[in-house]
């Protein structure tokens, strides 16, 4: 569904991303895992062009995308979203939602209905405005407000950034939960553990090259992702 | 719900046509030159422009400041187009006449007036959208000080009449013509602000990371933003040409700005009721209920001290900074003035008595 290839991206003067490949299958759950400053973020980023990518080559479902505008990009049916939430705090939650669907002339009132299907807290709080949520909600907002555009692929920055165990544990609920209703998931994470738990393929960024590849079970159970990432000694 | 929303909107057209009925009394009773009148024509233009300020500056989160430049332009155009062809050997007396030899109807003037600042205001934001809060701006600001002195300028007094004022253009006696117009155009921008674009604007405000990664084009909302703005400055700056009877572009200086944007601070950034009811309350305190602090006043043989011409002034500015100390997101916020609002507030009241 999603293939990239080769791709580099310099931000801010220095190369963030040194040529990069990997591929989203339709209907997975796909993360990316590493450091900060590995070009987790910095990769996301370029696939829905916000920062442009200085070569290499982006296919969504066979046409390359790259050089295309956010907009189009949106239009397509890839939504991001980022990091830290961002949800519009002045805005009440059925606004946030209602700005999602903003690429869209159709109808929205069945994909509110399933929105606040998968998360009856925001149809409590349809009218309270956004920055009065809590973070937990806030995030659900964020993956609400992306799903508001019917995604086909939704890529997710950091969702657990903040979020204590029990709320992160509901977020990557969530997550399976929507990868079931058959959109597919492209997700970077810090924290290692849960997102591999939750991938079906995983991918370990380091300083903006991709160092291992396999299924979230291997990934998890490989000594040296242990050693870096999920805090065991090594052996 | 739906119910109590049909209600209160009967009840906002009720208050609206008794707001009509009030102000045709009105016409008919104050003096057509009274302070009174005064303050109600202007308080009707400039909560017109105040608001096209408030829709940029407030809801788009664009900091601009060339608000004076394109009233200027809409004054201008207004001007240009309207004044009869006889008249204008008169007016253009240093420039055989001028060129323009038709004159259009005051309607057709006033949303040319509209128009002109619009195209204007699209070239402008070409190279001055991308930038942003403080050089916007700058860059605004300095482009609305251009303008003033291109108006000025004696090579165009064919089309401007160089420095000299222009006069003899239709105007207004009534108080009923600002107020139609004012009232047409700010619901125009309440629809607007209303409608999708409008979410967008606002989201635009909030996070322009984020509102540019649900799709929204943030150049071309921005543009579209900047423009809307603009066409309504221009209609409020064709107002203020015809409640001035004469028009000269040295007049339209950054102060006009920065009352402008006070009017709006002070009725709250994102509040369209707020900007009208603070540029109401603005004109009044410093056109009429301040007056006598002005003239010097004797209680017997005491002469009260300070009162004295510019003291109103001096009083104006400690209550505007007593307002921006104490409500520092203006009076309303960016809360709206509403019947629903109104009825919230006192079932509120109502309950906490009952629990009380």
């Amino acid at each position: 569904m999603l293939k990239i290839n080769d791709l580099k991206v310099n931000y801010g003067g220095i190369e963030a991303v040194k040529g990069i490949s990997f591929e989203v299958k339709e209907g997975s759950v796909v993360t990316l895992i590493g450091a900060n400053g590995a070009g987790k973020s910095t990769t996301l980023r370029s696939i829905v062009s916000l920062v442009k990518p200085a070569s290499g080559t982006i296919t969504f479902q066979g046409e390359n995308i790259v050089g295309k505008s956010t907009d189009e990009i949106v239009k397509k049916g890839i939504t991001l979203v980022p990091e830290g939430r961002r949800i519009f705090p002045d805005l009440t939650v059925l606004e946030n939602l209602k700005i999602g669907a903003y690429m869209r002339k159709d109808s929205i009132k069945d994909d509110l209905e399933w929105v606040y299907g998968l998360f009856p807290r925001l149809k409590e709080r349809e009218w309270q405005p956004g920055g009065t949520l809590s973070g937990g909600e806030q995030q659900m907002l964020a993956i609400g407000r992306a799903l508001m555009s019917r995604p086909k692929l939704i890529m997710m920055d950091e969702p657990s950034l903040g979020l204590a165990p029990i709320v992160v544990q509901g977020v990557f609920d969530i997550i399976r939960e929507i990868n079931k209703q058959g959109v597919t998931i492209l997700l970077i994470e810090q924290n290692a553990n849960m997102a591999l738990k939750a991938a079906d393929v995983g991918y370990v960024m380091e300083t903006g090259r991709i160092t291992m590849t396999g299924t979230g079970e291997e990934l998890a159970n490989n000594a040296q992702v242990k050693a870096a990432y999920l805090g065991k000694a090594r052996k | 719900m739906k119910e109590k929303k049909k209600s209160d909107m009967i009840i906002s057209a009720v208050l609206l046509a008794a707001l009509f009925v009030v102000v045709a009394v009105l016409d008919k009773r104050l003096s057509a030159t009274g302070i009174a009148m005064t303050v109600l024509k202007k308080g009707c233009i400039y909560s017109l422009v105040a608001v096209s300020m408030n829709l940029l500056n407030g809801f788009t989160g664009l900091f601009s400041l060339g608000q004076a430049g394109f009233m200027l332009i809409g004054g201008y155009t207004y001007a240009i187009l309207t004044i009869p062809v006889e008249a204008r050997n008169s007016v253009y007396q240093y420039f055989d006449g001028g060129i323009v030899q038709f004159a259009l109807p005051f309607w057709v003037g006033i949303i040319a007036a509209g128009c002109v600042a619009a195209l204007i205001a699209w070239l402008i934001g070409l190279p001055v959208l991308r930038l942003k809060s403080d050089y916007l701006a700058i860059a605004t600001l300095g482009f609305a000080e251009i303008i003033r002195a291109f108006f000025q300028w004696d090579k165009l007094g064919v089309l401007t009449n160089g420095s000299n004022m222009l006069r003899k253009y239709p105007s207004f006696q009534s108080l009923m013509f600002p107020f139609v117009v004012a009232v047409i155009c700010i619901a125009a921008i309440v629809l607007l602000i209303n409608s999708s674009y409008g979410r967008a604007f606002m989201a635009i405000r909030d996070d322009e990371v984020a509102a540019e990664a649900m799709g929204i084009n943030l150049a071309h909302h921005k543009r579209m933003s900047f423009c809307i703005s603009s066409f309504f400055a221009g209609i409020g700056g064709a107002l203020l040409a015809m409640y001035q009877t004469t028009i000269q572009a040295s007049a339209f200086k950054s102060n006009m700005t920065y009352e402008i944007l006070l009017i709006v601070v002070i009725g709250g950034l994102g509040s369209i009721t707020g900007s009208v009811v603070a540029t109401f309350l603005f004109y009044a305190c410093s056109e009429w209920w301040l007056r006598f602090l002005d003239s010097e006043l004797m209680i017997g043989a005491f002469k009260v001290p300070l009162l004295r011409s510019g003291f109103r002034k001096v009083v104006f500015s400690v209550i505007i900074m007593l307002i921006v100390l104490f409500a520092r997101k203006g009076l309303m916020g960016d809360k709206e003035f509403s019947v629903a609002g109104i009825r919230e507030f006192f079932s509120k009241r109502k309950k906490k008595e009952a629990g009380s």
